[in-house]
């Protein structure tokens, strides 16, 4: 039995200690918004975070992430409305959607690190996350656009 | 003539090895019975609690996925794998009937309770520098907290005469300063606190310190840096690869939290030695061995040297264009950079791999492990991982980023053999010597 937390929650998970968490968070837990892309940590579509971390979760054992808290998709905001999800609704930036989970994520946790990032800073690090529809200039934009709002916020309160 | 000279030189070698033999005799301590009946003060046992974790007994003393302090981990020594001892207080398997003395002798002396010399691979060499204050809280804990194993040591594969017992006290004569620590008067109370942990029990020269050809540390070289399981202990002299020179505060915080934004993280043998060790310690035992550390490893009296190192390398992890036409730097740019790259300052959790001493020490053994298998929770930050890409890449694909790293963001010597080296570690072989 390996324990961790996912989107909050206490889990328990008996399964062997390689599997990788993508499978953990898909077929055990039952939480399908992370989509499984390339199997090797080259494209980000299964990006979760692990402590607050982007983390390629195809490729990390079940056995590393034992005692850490992870969140994915379903947990980045209790009502989907994390300054990223909104501004990504308000440019309508998915097209087929299939990797937006996963760009989403990085995109959180980018902003957590830089808060207001050049382009080149959200190119360096959103380049692991590949789109086959090439969503690249409306990802930069609603990435942007997020930062703003945070800022928006902050200068706010 | 000739017979003469034979005999006598008979007559010297069994006169020498009877001698020895008898220099080398250390008499048994009697078994004691009902230690468990004896009563331990509460505050004794809590003190022994840290200190058996300061000096991470319980990893050389537990097998994978054995009980706690039961022994039979096994250590490779380059002269045969021994296994640990079980140290449980169990009677028959354990040294549940070891009075306090015997205790003591066999931290202090390296003699085991009847009276046999122990192997070094048991740093007494180390422990020997702890006061008998400590040495009987750690007793006090063991006896009373520790679960009773009933559970034998696998016999130790070493050749002969390497097995030989009674050959080890001339190996302690040659190579070992028995006594306990005697503060240095010139240097504060701090740093004299520092080195009494530092050299006593938590004995980081065991792994960070070279050894001779005989397997005993170079005195000389103190904390010079040595290879240990396939990876390398970096130097905590002023040869410390890093970048950025450690200071005191650093050296604390990477051993409370298991990594600091200018010196990465604590991975491989390193990574339990903290989670399951030093970070136990109390915070002012923390500082003072920071403070000895930084001694050593002689940190620079202000920050300004290592602030424009700093912006240099971040400056050097900047995207290319000209990156696209290296194999290395497009994989770095796929599966690194999202993770490893930073804006103005080095964000915790997220290494920059210019100054990190993985880069830039004279072997890559310890950026390709952590290449192959990232990092667990039980490893460097606590909550944070980094996955690992041993499925992911081939050998020439770790060779190449690795390659890309050192070339790009370091200014030190090409690795050679990289694809190679990848290959044994990713084997799990030792590199030839």
């Amino acid at each position: 039995m390996i324990k961790l937390k996912i989107n909050g929650r206490d889990v328990s998970v008996d399964a062997d200690a390689d599997t990788p968490l993508l499978w953990v968070i898909r077929d055990e837990i039952g939480l399908t918004g992370t989509k499984y892309g390339c199997g090797i940590g080259m494209c980000g579509a299964c990006t979760v975070h692990v402590g607050g971390q982007a983390t390629r979760s195809c490729i990390t054992p079940l056995s590393a992430v034992a005692g850490t808290s992870v969140t994915t998709i379903e947990g980045l905001d209790e009502r989907d409305n994390h300054p990223v999800q909104e501004a990504w609704r308000e440019l309508r930036v998915p097209q087929c959607g299939y990797c937006q989970s996963g760009q989403i994520m990085q995109a959180a946790a980018l902003l957590k690190d830089f808060p207001d990032p050049s382009d080149a800073d959200i190119d360096a690090v959103m380049t692991g996350n590949l789109c086959r529809c090439m969503t690249y200039i409306r990802i930069r934009k609603a990435v942007r656009r997020a930062a703003a709002a945070n800022r928006e916020v902050t200068s706010n309160v | 003539m000739v017979k003469t000279i034979i005999f006598g030189l008979a007559a010297f070698v069994v006169i020498a090895l009877v001698g020895f033999a008898i220099y080398a005799h250390e008499p048994e301590i009697a078994p004691v019975a009902n230690v468990d009946q004896l009563h331990f003060n509460a505050e004794r046992v809590a003190k022994g609690r840290v200190l058996a974790a300061a000096g991470y007994c319980a990893i050389c003393h537990t097998a994978e996925g054995g009980a706690p302090y039961a022994g039979n981990y096994p250590m490779e020594t380059g002269f045969g794998t021994l296994y640990s001892t079980n140290i449980t207080p169990d009677p028959e398997f354990g040294i549940g009937n070891w009075s306090e003395e015997a205790f003591l002798r066999a931290m202090h002396d390296g003699v085991d309770r009847e009276g046999r010399h122990l192997f070094p691979a048991f740093p007494y060499d180390h422990f020997t520098k702890m006061n008998d204050d400590d040495v009987g809280a750690l007793y006090a804990y063991i006896m009373s907290e520790v679960e009773p194993v009933k559970s034998d040591q696998k016999n130790n594969e070493l050749p002969f005469p390497m097995d030989q017992r009674f050959l080890q006290a001339g190996w302690k004569l040659l190579f070992v300063n028995f006594g306990q620590f005697e503060a240095v008067a010139e240097h504060s109370d701090e740093w004299n606190r520092g080195a009494y942990l530092v050299e006593g029990v938590t004995h980081c020269g065991a792994c960070h310190t070279p050894r001779n050809g005989l397997g005993a540390e170079e005195k000389s070289d103190q904390f010079g840096g040595a290879t240990i399981d396939q990876w390398f202990a970096p130097a905590l002299t002023a040869e410390n690869a890093s970048a950025i020179r450690w200071t005191a505060s650093e050296f604390s915080n990477f051993l409370k939290f298991g990594g600091t934004p200018n010196h990465g993280i604590a991975a491989g043998p390193m990574g339990p030695v903290v989670h399951a060790g030093l970070r136990q310690l109390p915070d002012s035992d923390l500082k003072a061995i920071g403070i000895y550390l930084a001694d050593k490893v002689g940190a620079p009296a202000s920050d300004e040297v290592n602030s424009e190192i700093l912006k240099a390398s971040l400056a050097k992890g900047n995207p290319q264009k000209s990156d696209r036409w290296d194999q290395g730097a497009r994989l770095y740019a796929s599966a690194c950079a999202s993770c490893h790259y930073n804006v103005a300052q080095i964000a915790l959790g997220r290494p920059d791999l210019g100054i990190n001493s993985s880069t830039r020490l004279a072997e890559p053994d310890n950026l390709v492990h952590v290449i192959l298998d990232g990092v667990g929770n039980e490893d460097g930050l606590a909550g944070v991982v980094m996955p690992g890409f041993r499925n992911s890449f081939n050998d020439e694909e770790v060779a190449a980023i690795a390659a890309y790293l050192r070339s790009s963001r370091t200014d030190k010597a090409a690795w050679t053999d990289l694809a190679g080296k990848v290959a044994d570690i990713r084997a799990g072989r030792t590199a030839a010597q």
